[in-house]
């Protein structure tokens, strides 16, 4: 079959329109810029629309109205980007809109450095709109997790009726890799659950997931940013309010088994886990196989699916060990959330913010 | 067999406005109501785009379709809305502050001229959160920020999106009589079309200003504003005309595939960084090397290292070759450097004294005493046969890499070029670069 010489953007463009995306609307923005212009050259040609917004807001805005009309959509941007995409992010947590958000990073804050790698972001997608309700979160590591994890996040967009954030960075996305023809993995995305008439929304049973409700299919329909009843009513009665907010994360939260993605490289006796995610993740790798080498027992695992945090697959890699590393591109964000499920046992960053990579020997230099 | 068919003449439900005394709204609403009868068209395909404030609570009293999203943003959802279903009839309803805050949207609207009907609702401050002046608040007028008077001038709405493009634009006031048929012509129009409805909010604006009916064609004339139907050109929307730039059945640009056609005998992982200058070809000649390395059964990977500028500043190409798969990541200190310009040398200044005797750097005469623990060697392209552009310096350098190190063979080189475009320039730097 032969091989390709492919960069993550390549990869995820191809993610997304395998995985029937169908509406693509964004703003230019280094390093995210060529997901775009991929777009705008492609989704023509399959009878899709792709559109350039005259910033962010209108392109997550427009995203979300398509998707409404009907469109499976995704939008792509970096670090000045998604901080403008927040009160939309907030919309289609609140009006449940499948959406599916690339996040390119850069170093931050600010315009920071638009052409250098950061993972900064990873707490901001989380928490980036007003309210903390829940959202997913999913980070390739490689090429091929960048294509299919582009067409994960919209299965599960669909399935949970959210946004789902893919967390790349510039390396990630600007990479040529050398990927064989045959190691995509073929990727199912389910069908849009779509209903009509009636109440558009459901909060009873709270983790339940309604149909969505599209228009111009034969029934009207009300959708709406503001608390509302099941019909799409602005309301403040006490019991429906609970009701709505419950359901938006319990939708979320009571589903974790299946939004959970690791990629675990398990030692039996293991002393040290080393956990990693995106770009990083190759250095994780890296850095276990070098330690195993200098005879070192260690585990490693690459985490695919952010947020929610996969805190089974994490619990289980940390039994038996004694310390967890954890290297990331910012100041020990992801680290807090392994702290969490540690137990007493001892976690360390390895951290760097200069806009390089972690080296693997950094890695394996806290292992010895 | 008969069909009983449901009339589609009902747009307005039985729910009473909520609306203060007085207020403009619920009057124009009626006249959308009575537009849309005129038209009948099927209320389910009707998406009235709400924006917020008093005038984003009326599509809770329209049996059509309803999206109700953020403040300012009302023009955005309805831009995809139209874009993804061309059949759907969609009108924005926003008051005089979804301007300000979604200024940008309206009138980048008006330029792309979306099929969407926009409706504003001016009733010159913000009714719901306490009277506060907003963009169309005439100069002079006191409302409760802007106790001494208003400093800023009026935004003229009509102007803005008619010389951008806007193709149907209306002015009136909520008590204009001809209002229905002006909603139905706006909403018939194929393009983008704004109406400016100018009414009385009574509970903030009319007290404070001891605003009137009459104040209202007062105002507009003072500020010498024009009234009635301002703009109407028929004008193909944007999704017409995109659907018509592009067949929809061309199919995805396939992959590239690199073939297999030659051996190396490469026994661990080599790391290459290229140190020049933007705008001289580092990336693509060295994308090539990739290439050719890939055609030689090898793995490669290539990050790329530039500053924001295009044609200025430096470039750095590290490229990696493995005879195993490898994926992106710090390839630590590099085993080959090229440095071929001031720019890239101060970028791996660093790295080459950090390079030990093992390693090699490629260089050209100008920086021969660079300071490395590298064994360096010099390349001078004065010595070529023919003259080598500043362009193909990156290019040169490399094939005297790829043929003095053996990596993999040169021939691959000139393949991975010759499949490449400006095959004819590049495969005589690689001659000239092997002839070195």
């Amino acid at each position: 079959m032969g091989r390709e010489y492919i960069d993550g953007s390549t990869a995820i463009v191809r993610g997304a329109l395998d995985a029937g995306c169908t509406f693509f609307a964004g703003y230019p923005i280094t390093p995210a810029s060529s997901i775009l212009m991929a777009m705008m050259r492609e989704l023509p040609k399959v009878g899709g629309i792709a559109i350039q917004g005259e910033d962010e807001i209108a392109s997550i805005g427009m995203c979300i109205g398509a998707t409404l009309a009907g469109a499976r959509a995704m939008t792509a941007t970096s670090g000045p980007g998604i901080s403008l995409y927040s009160e939309n992010i907030g919309l289609a947590v609140m009006g449940e809109v499948p959406l599916v958000i690339v996040d390119v990073q850069r170093l931050g804050p600010a315009t920071g450095g638009a052409t250098t790698v950061s993972q900064g972001d990873v707490q901001f997608v989380r928490w980036g709109t007003a309210g903390g309700f829940p959202v997913i979160a999913l980070a390739p590591s490689t090429v091929t997790e960048s294509y299919w994890l582009t067409a994960k996040a919209f299965d599960l967009a669909e399935r949970f009726r959210c946004p789902v954030f893919l967390l790349t960075d510039k390396e990630l996305a600007t990479t040529l890799t050398t990927v064989d023809a045959a190691a995509y993995p073929p990727v199912e995305v389910r069908a849009r659950e779509t209903g009509a008439g009636g109440a558009p929304y459901r909060y009873e049973p709270s983790d339940d997931v309604p149909p969505l409700h599209e228009f111009g299919r034969g029934a009207a329909v009300r959708f709406t940013g503001s608390t509302h009843d099941t019909g799409g009513y602005i309301t403040k009665n006490l019991q429906t309010v609970d009701a709505l907010n419950r359901h938006l994360s319990d939708k979320i939260e009571g589903h974790r088994d299946e939004i959970e993605l690791v990629d675990a490289d398990l030692e039996e006796g293991a002393v040290t886990l080393v956990l990693g995610f995106g770009v990083t993740g190759g250095a994780v790798r890296a850095a276990v196989a070098a330690a195993r080498r200098g005879g070192a027992q260690v585990s490693g695992l690459v985490v695919h699916s952010l947020w929610p945090v996969p805190e089974t697959a994490i619990t289980r890699a940390m039994a038996g060990v004694r310390r967890v590393v954890v290297p990331e591109l910012n100041l020990g964000l992801y680290r807090r959330e392994i702290e969490r499920l540690a137990g007493g046992r001892e976690v360390v960053g390895v951290n760097r913010i200069d806009g390089e990579l972690i080296d693997p020997a950094a890695i394996v230099e806290v292992l010895a | 067999m008969t069909v009983d068919v449901t009339p589609l003449h009902r747009y307005r439900n039985e729910t009473p406005y909520p609306f203060c005394p007085g207020c403009g709204h619920g009057s124009i609403l009626d006249k959308l109501g009575e537009a849309l009868a005129s038209l009948e068209i099927d209320p389910s395909g009707v998406v009235i785009v709400s924006d917020i404030g008093c005038a984003g609570l009326s599509d809770q009293y329209f049996d059509t379709s309803a999206f109700h999203g953020l403040h300012g943003r009302s023009i955005t959802y309805a831009t995809g809305i139209k874009l993804a279903r061309p059949e759907l009839t969609v009108i924005v309803i926003m008051g005089d502050g979804g301007t300000g805050i979604g200024g940008a949207h309206l009138i980048n609207a008006a330029r792309r001229n979306v099929g969407i009907t926009v409706l504003v609702f001016n009733n010159l401050n913000f009714g719901m959160t306490g009277g506060q002046h907003s963009t169309t608040t005439p100069d002079g007028a006191v409302t409760s920020t802007t106790p001494g008077g208003n400093l800023e001038h009026p935004l003229d709405i009509c102007g803005t999106v008619g010389v951008n493009g806007a193709g149907y634009v209306y002015r009136g006031t909520s008590f204009d009589a001809d209002l229905p048929d002006r909603i139905a012509e706006a909403i018939r129009h194929p393009g983008f079309a704004l109406l400016d409805v100018w009414e009385l909010c009574t509970a903030y604006f009319v007290p404070a200003n001891k605003f009137t009916r009459r104040d209202l064609d007062a105002t507009i004339d003072r500020l010498g504003l024009s009234t009635g139907v301002l703009s109407s050109r028929e004008v193909a929307d944007y999704g017409t005309a995109y659907r018509a730039a592009f067949d929809a059945t061309a199919g995805r640009t396939a992959p590239v595939l690199i073939p297999t056609t030659h051996a190396s005998d490469l026994a661990a992982p080599v790391a290459i960084v290229v140190a020049g200058s933007a705008g001289t070809k580092v990336r693509s000649a060295a994308r090539m090397v990739g290439e050719a390395a890939i055609r030689s059964g090898l793995w490669a990977t290539q990050r790329d290292d530039y500053p924001v500028t295009v044609k200025t500043g430096h470039s750095l190409s590290e490229v990696v070759l493995s005879p195993s798969s490898i994926t992106p990541g710090s390839a630590g200190v590099p085993g080959v450097a090229l440095v071929l310009s001031e720019d890239g040398l101060h970028k791996v200044r660093s790295t080459l004294q950090s390079m030990g005797p093992e390693t090699v750097v490629f260089t050209i005469p100008a920086f021969a005493g660079l300071e490395t623990g590298a064994r360096v060697e010099v390349i001078d392209p004065a010595a070529a046969d023919t003259r080598i552009p500043k362009a193909q310096l990156a290019l040169v350098l490399l094939a005297a890499m790829v043929s003095r190190l053996g990596l993999f063979p040169v021939e691959a080189l000139r393949e991975a070029a010759a499949a490449g475009a400006f095959s004819v320039e590049n495969l005589a730097a690689i001659d000239a670069g092997v002839a070195l």
